[in-house]
């Protein structure tokens, strides 16, 4: 077979739809070929697909909980939630496997199906590889919805994202705005009543909106949402519900847990930044912290309409709503964060910060992840350009005033510099 | 013999494609982003920036030899501000409800790159009837592009066009809506209709490569 596919490769060449068949081919198989010919060559095995298939392997636990979690949520919202609850007797069950599945793997084929599509559209036309970008764009995508966002939504959006958030820049690698966050913040804007609320979050909640007043009617309001009404009596999800995921929320973002591990893997693999992860933590916990000092100073009023979002604990920002997801996956992404170090400092940081500020003063809309990440990916380039002229200028002053042994013409000191 | 000779008829059809003021030049992008929302102010604006270029190239035109070059730009203000405003008064007196949708834009018409442009660039160097032409030319390919974006948004935004709804009614269910379909809020914003200007730009480029800037 993989030789077969290697032939075929050969005959097929020159033909239009190369592009195509390499795609698939590279997808089943590593490639033949060698860099050059005769000689010794070096041939490093973490290329984009290894990069893209890491990040995958992190995301699996998280689509799987989500699958479980999208049970659980519409089960326990039409039965009340189990008062004894143990992990597998309420929460790894069949029937949450199939009520998850039927709601979120076709989220999941959806999203592959149209931005591989039109993937290969693209290559085809432009002559060349199929890149592998969107293999995780389009793992994210289904993660980052609420579970019943309808197909042809998610279609719309996936093809927007991908044409206008990253071809019409060159593709993989070129693209300002992270695509999956685009492709989110398009439905977000499209079509609010179905991205935020407190309808959408669990299964079979918008079908109840139609019966209202009937024992049909349910819903799932998130923690960030109770809070932004002020509502913190209501909200019955303890600590480590929140941690642990199981509370209501966008399929993949809910668990903690899997999602801290994740990273840790993504860090061990040396795939994303940990700089960007514990900058962003530390530029999230800072804002709460900030938030959290103004209520204790007593500068703002418990009937003003941010007094619970604001008291809300500075740490468990961390732990509710698609902050952690949103630094460990998104945030890290290597083609639209930072490039240096020092600015993968300060981009991380501004991404946390910005997240806890928007989900406090946003009216519209407790939840801010998305908004911050797609801000700072847009500065990003501006911060990186700030560091490296610093750099520039601090060796060059160091080049000035370092004394050069032996003594000789000024010009040697450009060489030195350079 | 023809009507318009072949170069007089260049200055009407090379406006409306390869010399679009809105997707070859980029001017009067704010207008394009801030009015298309809805199909008829599209067609309002597009008509009133036609009624204000035509004549006030004709007007220029006619003043070109008269006016001190020092002062130019106060003269241009001047012609253009009063065909505003009689556009204006006009669109208050008979179309109130238009005028209020169009607010401050047809005011704004005064800052229109594309105006100032082509009193600069054409009206004082040529005679009148060419000037006219000229102006006709660059409003209608101004116009043209505001209302293909016009169509798209009010389209996909509300699901109208001319405010009649076209898809069915989306509260009581009926057309398109009974199967699930809604209206797109992003294409109501402004920034829908920079990336459908985009959109444009990229389709008239991909099918002319010849103006594609060198990068």
């Amino acid at each position: 077979m993989k030789q077969k596919l290697h032939e075929i490769k050969e005959r097929v060449k020159d033909k239009k739809w190369a592009p195509a068949f390499n795609a698939i081919h590279t997808f089943l198989y590593t490639p033949n070929e060698v860099t050059h010919k005769g000689g010794t060559h070096v041939k490093a095995v973490d290329d984009l697909k290894r990069t893209m298939n890491t990040v995958i392997v992190a995301l699996i636990p998280c689509l799987l909980f989500g699958i479980f979690n999208a049970g659980y949520q519409h089960y326990s919202a039409i039965e009340g939630f189990p008062q004894d609850f143990s992990i597998l007797e309420h929460f790894v069950t069949w029937r949450n496997f199939l009520v998850g599945l039927t709601t979120v793997l076709p989220l999941l084929i959806v999203s592959y199906g149209v931005g591989l599509a039109i993937e290969f559209v693209f290559a085809v036309i432009k002559g060349h590889e199929v890149e592998e970008g969107y293999l995780v764009t389009g793992m994210l995508v289904p993660l980052i919805v609420p579970v019943d966002t309808p197909l042809w939504m998610l279609a719309i959006a996936v093809a927007f994202g991908v044409v206008i958030g990253k071809e019409v820049f060159g593709g993989t690698g070129m693209n300002i705005l992270n695509p999956a966050l685009t492709i989110r913040a398009f439905l977000f804007f499209a079509y609010p009543t179905w991205m935020s609320g407190d309808k959408v979050w669990v299964h079979g909640a918008v079908d109840g909106v139609s019966k209202a007043g009937t024992a049909d009617a349910i819903s799932g309001e998130t923690i960030l949402g109770y809070l932004a009404q002020n509502k913190t009596a209501e909200m019955g999800y303890s600590l480590s519900d929140m941690f642990f995921g199981f509370i209501p929320g966008s399929v993949g973002e809910t668990s903690t847990l899997l999602i801290l591990l994740g990273g840790l893997y993504l860090v061990f693999t040396k795939i994303a930044s940990w700089r960007i992860m514990l900058s962003a933590t530390i530029g999230a916990l800072a804002m709460g912290l900030l938030f959290n000092a103004v209520v204790d100073f007593g500068w703002i009023q418990s009937y003003s309409k941010f007094y619970s979002l604001m008291a809300f604990d500075f740490w468990k920002h961390l732990i509710v709503g698609g902050l952690a997801f949103g630094i460990v996956y998104m945030a890290t992404d290597p083609v639209t964060s930072s490039q240096t170090n020092k600015g993968k400092w300060i981009y991380g940081f501004l991404v946390g910060f910005i997240s806890v500020m928007i989900r406090v003063f946003n009216p519209g809309y407790p939840e801010g992840v998305f908004l911050a990440i797609l801000l700072m990916n847009v500065f990003a380039p501006t911060i990186d350009h700030y560091v490296v002229q610093g750099n520039v200028k601090r060796r060059l002053k160091r080049a000035k005033q370092a004394k050069i042994y032996p003594a000789t013409a000024p010009a040697s000191v450009e060489t030195q510099t350079a | 013999m023809p009507l318009l000779s072949k170069k007089e008829s260049k200055l009407i059809l090379d406006p409306l494609a390869d010399n679009n003021p809105i997707t070859i030049q980029v001017l009067g992008i704010c207008s394009a982003l801030a009015i298309t929302a809805e199909l008829k102010a599209s067609v309002v604006m597009a008509v009133s920036v036609l009624f204000v270029l035509g004549l006030g190239n004709v007007v220029i035109s006619l003043m070109r030899n008269i006016i001190p070059s020092k002062i130019r730009i106060i003269v241009q203000l001047v012609v253009v501000a009063t065909l505003v405003i009689v556009v204006d008064q006009t669109l208050k007196a008979f179309a109130y409800e238009l005028s209020k949708t169009l607010s401050v834009f047809v005011g704004l018409i005064i800052t229109n790159c594309i105006i100032m442009g082509r009193f600069e660039a054409f009206a004082l160097g040529n005679g009148p009837w060419r000037s006219f032409l000229d102006g006709i030319g660059n409003a209608l390919g101004y116009g043209v592009i505001l209302i293909i974006v016009g169509f798209f948004r009010e389209l996909l935004g509300s699901g109208t066009l001319f405010g009649i709804p076209v898809l069915g009614d989306p509260i009581a269910k009926t057309g398109l809506y009974a199967y699930g379909y809604e209206n797109n809020g992003f294409m109501i914003i402004p920034p829908a209709a920079l990336i459908v200007v985009g959109i444009l730009i990229w389709i008239q480029r991909a099918k002319n490569p010849s103006l594609v800037e060198e990068a």
